[in-house]
């Protein structure tokens, strides 16, 4: 569910997204530590962050970690071209696997790109991730136009951006 | 494996690593002394439990400690393809991760072979973004933004 109508964050909200946007500090005192810099006591960084994760502006908070270095490389997304009416009831397919990472409708760009509904399945073996999009399609997706981009090189991966952090990093990793 | 371009040699994790990332990737003690707490539950230091953060950090497997923010709640995002001829690809990706609201950028197998996604603070940075990505590299840019979130990231098991 896409719940961005009406939920609020304010100025503050905004400026402690931005300077959690690379983690909190590995220190005794980290919600503390972050807060020195905003002028925040260490409880308003704490019920601030409670406040945004109890309105699922914060879907989750906690350790963030790479797929690739842990050997998942085969990393697919897949897309169909549903017609509007038949795509929450797609999704649900979807979504009831739960090999499935991510999965999300799109403005679709005709005549560039007429698909709309996205899936993300990050596995080891590239084989195995082709079995599981074959599972997708025999659950009543395979009616739909479809295509699978497997990613080749990363060129870069970091958290969303809330403000720009003071040094930027101009390499790609 | 010569089809994956970027070759890793596997990371291994101790248990206590698996028992730390598969513990703590939701339901982060939101507490003064959150790594304290941690350790308490598995039996270790507060000092182990920040030293093998630390490291998970400097292996590349932990990117942060921190939120993931519900797409389309706060500031404008969208996902970007472009269409980029292969012997320009490192050029061009280099151009577009040099802009900060950049987060994401991955090469993937279709016409379409450049996929990122820009973050901004408004519908009208975010197409400030696109606007210069495309005056510098020269490719245009197909914004794909998001309709509907059916399932987000929520972590997963090691």
């Amino acid at each position: 569910m896409n719940m961005a109508f009406n939920i609020t964050v304010d100025e503050r909200d905004v400026a402690l997204l931005g300077a959690i946007q690379d983690g909190l500090p590995f220190s005794e005192r980290p919600f503390k530590d972050i807060g020195k810099a905003l002028e925040m006591s260490e409880e308003e960084v704490i019920v601030r962050i409670e406040r945004m994760q109890s309105n699922n502006i914060i879907a989750r908070f906690g350790l963030v970690l790479q797929h690739r270095p842990l050997g998942y490389r085969a990393n697919a997304m897949v897309v169909w071209d549903v017609p509007d009416d038949k795509v929450d009831k797609a999704a649900k397919s979807i979504t009831a696997h739960d090999f499935v990472t991510l999965c999300y409708c799109r403005a679709r760009r005709a005549p560039v790109w007429q698909y709309n509904l996205y899936c993300m399945i990050h596995g080891r073996e590239r084989d195995v991730v082709e079995k599981q999009i074959a599972i997708l399609n025999n659950d009543g997706l395979a009616a739909f136009p479809s295509k699978t981009l497997f990613s080749r090189r990363r060129f870069k991966q970091t958290g969303a951006r809330f403000s720009k952090p003071p040094e930027i990093e101009r390499r790609c990793t | 494996m010569a089809r994956w371009p970027d070759r890793f040699i596997d990371m291994q994790l101790t248990s206590l690593e698996t028992k730390l990332v598969n513990g703590w990737q939701k339901g982060f003690p939101l507490i003064p002394r959150p790594y304290a707490q941690i350790a308490e539950k598995m039996g270790i230091t507060e000092k182990d439990v920040i030293a093998m953060l630390a490291s998970l950090k400097e292996r590349g497997i932990l990117t942060r400690v921190g939120a993931i923010v519900r797409p389309n709640t706060v500031g404008a995002s969208s996902l970007v393809a472009m269409a980029v001829a292969p012997e320009r690809l490192d050029e061009v990706a280099q151009i577009i991760c040099a802009e900060p609201q950049v987060n994401h950028n991955y090469e993937r197998e279709n016409k379409l072979n450049l996929w990122f996604v820009v973050t901004a603070s408004n519908n009208t940075e975010l197409d400030e973004v696109l606007y210069r990505i495309e005056q510098k590299t020269g490719c245009a840019t197909v914004k794909l933004p998001l309709e509907k979130a059916y399932h987000i990231d929520l972590g997963f098991n090691v």
